[in-house]
């Protein structure tokens, strides 16, 4: 089930995406009272379909962006746009996939997933959804079982779903397969590129590892350390469905390690 | 017996009884039946102290006899019902230990009178006052539930409510805070004299008694609850769209649910506590003024016969409590089970 997913042929996706726009935005926390700079002077563009990976060294406030591009807080300083419009909050069109699944424990997988629906109110019009979504990642059959019962690719799968279902036009993804093992995580990478493909909305996805970066995105956006600053953007105009032993990935891989000071063993 | 059924392990030879329809007796379910016969013999045929005059030797032996002869048949025949018969050895060993303890019981008050009277009245006496005395321990034990159930419910209501409240939104929790810090941890039964002068009834004074035992662990352990849930559950539904209502109704209310619960079952506890007491002191009702009634009278017998059915009503109410919780949280691993 999970392998017809992946075997969706590449069709013109249509732009169902939002464009993002961030201008000019810094953030900071305070701990323990210290102002604590986390991005400075972050500017991004994200045209609508595209999909783009922010890449960075952990802890350097990669997070914290789609925090504000989420809505979840507002930005210290500048402005993030979607689609023109100003973000003021979180909105079910923009969904966040975190690291962790964060499934509701005291709900079936059903009802994790029909979750969006069920907050927005219109959970009867869209019980079919669920069950396409629940479909599309594989899960049929385990609508009554609850997350405990599930292992970390299931559960991650759930989360995936509980974000498809609201037909989102930007999918934030918080480094969503960093807990799974090597193996699931391919398999869901490409599942992920196969959704993109057919769905046609924008992915914003986090994640410090340079492969998977370079092997789902179009663009490969390299934050520096903390106070994250943008360093430099690569272009992967590879074709899908990409090759994971493919030279000009190793090559590209190559560059952006560089850019990161880490091409010594490369 | 074939030779063959006997090389079986103990659980496979219940599985295969239930299939053919026969299998070996459990010996355990065998010595507590024969424990219980022997226990009746020892009152029906041992004659009590020559200056008693205990009215229901007889009818005890006979209840006695009637359990033994129950577990006889149950260990005979049940092969049949394995899941009662696997239950019923579950418990044998416990019918043996209770069987023994009566039987000393019975040997030393009625037959032997070892033990000074009347505190220490034998197991006849006791039954003696369920077949007399049935329709006022009854009553009693009617009132003391309606009291109970009036006060438990009314502070489980409020403390859950108040715990919500104090969890969800500051501005509340600063006014009732203080309150509940300086308030809850007085015992509820301090309250006693003021409650009983400035409510109308002592109805009303042992109901706000009781739901203020309630209600405290109840609040504080909701509020734990509701404060404690991750802000990443929080998180997702905001993003998915949730209304504040939703936050608390569909967020922090099933996360705290755990909370509460061990909130519900501290604040039984404490409101058995206040009951009895209550009762005891101003209500003219219930098992606790049955308690001391009984003790007025130095009919101990009767006590003993209140003290049993309080036991079985209380642990009766908290089973009943687990029992909602194990409904209401199948969804949590590893949950005690009462």
């Amino acid at each position: 089930m999970v392998a017809a997913a992946i075997r969706v042929e590449a069709t013109t996706a249509p732009t169902a995406g939002s464009a993002l726009h961030v201008q000019d935005v810094s953030h900071q926390f305070k701990l323990h009272g210290e102002p604590l700079a986390v991005l400075e002077r972050v500017n991004l563009q994200v045209a609508a379909g595209e999909f783009v990976a922010v890449l960075g060294p952990s802890g350097c406030g990669k997070s914290t962006l789609l925090r504000l591009v989420a809505g979840l807080e507002p930005p210290s300083a500048g402005r993030l746009f979607i689609d023109g419009e100003l973000i003021a909050g979180p909105h079910p069109s923009r969904v966040v996939v975190f690291q962790d699944p964060t499934l509701y424990p005291w709900r079936t997988v059903w009802r994790n997933v029909a979750l969006g629906p069920e907050a927005q109110g219109n959970l009867q019009a869209k019980r079919g959804r669920v069950a396409e979504a629940l479909k599309l990642v594989g899960l049929t059959g385990f609508e009554n079982a609850y997350p405990h019962q599930l292992s970390g690719g299931m559960a991650q799968r759930v989360a995936l779903a509980r974000a498809l279902v609201n037909d989102p036009q930007l999918l934030i993804l918080d480094e969503p397969l960093g807990k799974l093992d090597s193996l699931t995580r391919i398999a869901m990478q490409s599942e992920l590129v196969s959704l993109w493909q057919n769905a046609g909305f924008t992915v914003l996805l986090v994640t410090h590892d340079v492969e998977e970066a370079l092997f789902l995105a179009q663009r490969v956006i390299v934050f520096s350390d903390r106070p994250a600053r943008l360093k430099t953007e690569i272009v992967n105009a590879l074709p899908y469905p990409r090759h994971r032993g493919d030279p000009r990935l190793a090559e590209l891989r190559h560059a952006v390690l560089a850019q990161l000071g880490l091409d010594a063993t490369w | 017996m074939s030779t063959v059924a006997n090389e079986v392990p103990v659980t496979s030879r219940a599985k295969i009884g239930a299939s053919q329809g026969f299998a070996r007796p459990s010996i355990t379910i065998v010595v507590a039946s024969a424990a219980w016969l022997a226990v009746a013999a020892v009152v029906r045929f041992w004659p009590d102290t020559p200056d008693s005059d205990w009215a229901h030797t007889g009818d005890l032996a006979i209840i006695l006899a009637a359990f033994g002869g129950a577990l006889a048949v149950a260990g005979l025949l049940s092969s049949a019902f394995v899941p009662v018969m696997q239950r019923v050895r579950r418990i044998a060993p416990w019918l043996i230990v209770l069987a023994v303890f009566i039987g000393v019981w019975e040997i030393v008050t009625a037959k032997l009178a070892l033990l000074p009277l009347p505190f220490f009245p034998p197991p006849q006496a006791v039954l003696e006052v369920f077949i007399d005395d049935w329709s006022k321990l009854g009553a009693s034990t009617l009132a003391s539930l309606r009291l109970l159930a009036g006060g438990y419910l009314i502070g489980a209501a409020i403390g859950f409510t108040a715990g919500v409240v104090i969890g969800w939104s500051p501005a509340f929790g600063y006014w009732i805070h203080p309150i509940l810090r300086f308030i809850g941890p007085l015992p509820a039964t301090a309250w006693l004299p003021l409650a009983f002068f400035i409510f109308p009834s002592s109805l009303s004074a042992s109901t706000f008694l009781i739901a203020l035992a309630t209600g405290f662990p109840v609040t504080v352990l909701t509020w734990s609850g509701v404060a404690s849930v991750s802000t990443a559950y929080y998180d997702v539904a905001r993003t998915l769209g949730a209304s504040k209502a939703f936050l608390v109704f569909k967020v922090a209310i099933p996360a705290a649910m755990p909370h509460v619960f061990v909130g519900l079952f501290m604040g039984l506890g404490n409101s058995f506590a206040v009951l009895v007491v209550a009762e005891m002191l101003g209500v003219k009702s219930g098992l606790g003024w049955y308690l001391q009634w009984a003790q007025g009278w130095a009919a101990y017998a009767n006590m003993y016969a209140a003290l049993l059915v309080m036991a079985l009503a209380c642990s009766g109410l908290i089973t009943l409590l687990f029992r909602f919780r194990d409904h209401l949280l199948a969804w949590q691993r590893g949950l005690v089970r009462w």
